[in-house]
């Protein structure tokens, strides 16, 4: 939280493909940027005049590499500003925060092999696992799809460091992956790690649980950016006051609007770390967090505040 | 702090004790005159110089006293000492937190140099100069955490986190209270702390693993934890509890103050940077009643919590046999005064 949050400079903004750009952090103290471990993310708080943006990024690698930190970023249509701004108004020199690196989607390094598949954006966390890989040796392949070859960031980058563990993939052209048979052929004691759109990972990971792979090999990180929806009202129990969530802001977002503090960590409906108490709602509650169970989605009690809203007038909560 | 290290034993003719400055700096874990389980987790951060707090490793007077007593565990049984094959990672983050931390706050004692990955260790009061590369485990005479682990107070465990658990996959343990990491490794947080009792109804362990999956790089926490031993020995384990055991019969009213110690467990987790694992140190203090009752405040207080604490506990902590004996020895120093929030000396 923001208690640690780290000073950084924009050292180099780069466009790597169709909308992406890569950023480079280093730390305004000069002093070593923290280790992290692949598929870590951070939290990056910027300022946009008035509003403050945090948004979470994969970190990319190299690992070890404590001089500076690296993210991509995807211009999206739907972005809640953090991906515009990014792309319209992060330029070399500024200042910004970011968290300490936090993981969700960590290597189980039992495995005997792991496979790698990312989808457009979906590469960033991937790199860093390869990166991690290739440096203890453990056998990896990467399965990588993009839409166009000009939106493939880092192919040849990846292709010069693993070579012929490299697989391309073009989803306009015919070229796309055998999941299936992927699948099926892998020897036991693999992992998989799968990052990329939604429908990208649910195909994923339904196709490797029909072909018999244990839950505990299939591991996936999702991009759950909070969505916009329709305007709603939060009364805050314990401290006697309404906010109101606007169409393009989560509860948290404008929760820290009104000068509250709640507590976070992923942002992104992973971590848990942001569940609340809801004691009453006068509509549905659209769960979009990957946490809470469906049981307990069902039940309404629990509302993850980052990434899901309500459908509704006015939801009471336990703050 | 600038002592000379202590040459004592913690064993056959068991001559530890602690200097006045020693006793003073005892992490005395009752805030208030009764006990009983919390999750009392607080930020790991830096306490008052001369404290327990002030590092997050803390070395002191009982340094190279108790790296020979270690090394005499490890040479009768090396399953204290145990790492499974996918924690070579944490293994070296353990290693780089321990001997940086250490350099940065004892520089009169530890050095390390580092260019690249080629380190220079040199520990003064061990006599240890050692030239390796960091992340190649065949430049060190033993595996990373085993080297590391010789030379530093207090036990270790590293839990590996995957699907929402931990997993006790490593450890150096040799001056534990009663549990035993070659049973224990491999198993899950709920699966080690199965035996604790009360605890599990009042969903401690559900909130402390909550807690900790999402603990943070760079914001350690940490915990007291107690129990009591009869005479000074900090191999207290399952595998020799037919070496120990039977002490807990030889209490009696004269020998109180020397047999009877508390002993207490400063516990603090680390979230390890590469690796994500986290590391769980368990830095141990053993007081003697007679050198705890030289602070009045402790005096009051200690007959007051082990009157009032549920029988589960006491049985727990193994304490049944000698409780009553060391209430009534305790009994004088307890004047009916009020005490002072809080667990430090007045």
């Amino acid at each position: 939280m923001s208690g640690a949050d780290i000073p950084v400079r924009v050292a180099r903004v780069e466009t790597v493909a169709e909308r992406i750009k890569r950023i480079r952090f280093v730390p305004v103290d000069g002093r070593p940027l923290p280790t992290f471990s692949a598929g870590a993310h951070t939290v990056v708080t910027m300022r946009d005049g008035a509003k403050t943006i945090k948004n979470p990024y994969s970190l990319m690698g190299p690992l070890g590499d404590t001089t500076g930190y690296e993210i991509s970023v995807l211009r999206t249509n739907n972005s809640h500003g953090g991906s515009q701004f990014v792309h319209e108004k992060l330029f070399e020199g500024a200042f910004v925060t970011i968290s300490h690196p936090s993981n969700l989607f960590a290597l189980d390094l039992r495995a005997r092999k792991h496979l790698l598949i990312a989808g457009g954006i979906g590469i960033t966390p991937i790199m860093a696992m390869a990166d991690q890989l290739h440096q203890i040796g453990t056998p990896f392949e990467l399965h990588y799809s993009t839409r166009t070859p000009s939106s493939g960031a880092y192919v040849d980058e990846l292709k010069q460091r693993y070579g012929r563990k490299i697989h391309h993939y073009q989803t306009v052209s015919a070229r796309r992956i055998d999941l299936a048979n992927l699948l099926s052929q892998q020897p036991l004691g693999t992992h998989l790690y799968v990052c990329g759109p939604d429908v990208m990972i649910e195909d994923v990971l339904r196709l490797a649980r029909e072909a018999g792979w244990p839950e505990q090999h299939l591991h996936a990180e999702h991009f759950t950016s909070p969505r916009g929806g329709l305007p709603f009202d939060v009364e805050l129990a314990k401290s006697a006051r309404t906010v109101r969530v606007k169409e393009d802001e989560s509860i948290l977002q404008a929760l820290e609007s009104a000068g509250l503090e709640p507590p976070y960590l992923c942002r992104g409906g992973a971590c848990g770390q942001c569940e609340t108490a809801v004691l009453s709602c006068d509509g549905n509650i659209l769960h979009y967090d990957h946490y809470l169970t469906d049981e307990e989605k069902e039940q309404g009690r629990k509302i993850m505040i980052c990434v899901s809203r309500i459908k509704g007038q006015r939801v009471t909560l336990d703050l | 702090m600038n002592q000379e290290f202590k040459k004592t034993t913690f064993r056959d003719d068991y001559t530890f004790y602690n200097s006045p400055e020693s006793i003073r700096r005892f992490p005395f874990p009752f805030w208030e005159d009764k006990y009983m389980y919390s999750v009392n987790i607080e930020p790991h951060v830096k306490g008052p110089a001369g404290s327990v707090y002030e590092f997050p490793i803390d070395i002191n007077e009982h340094y190279v006293s108790e790296m020979a007593d270690r090394a005499i565990v490890l040479k009768e049984d090396p399953l204290r000492c145990q790492a499974l094959p996918h924690m070579m990672l944490a293994q070296w983050d353990f290693l780089e937190l321990l001997m940086t931390s250490m350099a940065r706050d004892y520089p009169q004692w530890f050095s390390l140099t580092t260019e690249g990955d080629h380190w220079h260790w040199i520990n003064k009061p061990l006599g240890i100069d050692q030239k390796f590369t960091f992340g190649d485990p065949s430049t060190l005479p033993q595996e990373p955490m085993e080297y590391i682990g010789r030379q530093c107070q207090g036990d270790f465990s590293i839990q590996d986190q995957r699907d929402g658990q931990l997993w006790m996959d490593a450890g150096i343990i040799t001056t534990q209270a009663d549990w035993s990491l070659d049973f224990d490794v491999g198993m899950n947080f709920m699966e080690w702390h199965g035996p604790v009792p009360l605890a599990h109804d009042m969903k401690v362990f559900d909130r402390a693993l909550k807690f900790l999956l999402n603990l943070q790089l760079g914001q350690p926490v940490r915990r007291l934890n107690w129990t009591m031993t009869i005479n000074p020995r900090l191999d207290t384990s399952p595998e020799n509890f037919h070496k120990w055991g039977s002490d807990r019969t030889t209490v009696t009213p004269e020998n109180v103050g020397d047999k009877v110690h508390l002993r207490v467990e400063l516990q603090a987790l680390f979230r390890l940077p590469r690796s994500n694992a986290i590391l769980f140190s368990i830095r141990g203090y053993l007081i003697k009643l007679r050198e705890l009752v030289t602070v009045p405040k402790w005096g009051r207080r200690l007959p007051r919590v082990l009157g009032s604490l549920p029988m589960e506990l006491i049985d727990y902590k193994g304490i049944t046999r000698y409780r009553d004996t060391t209430l009534e020895w305790l009994a004088k120093y307890d004047d009916g005064q009020p005490t002072s929030p809080g667990g430090g000396p007045d």
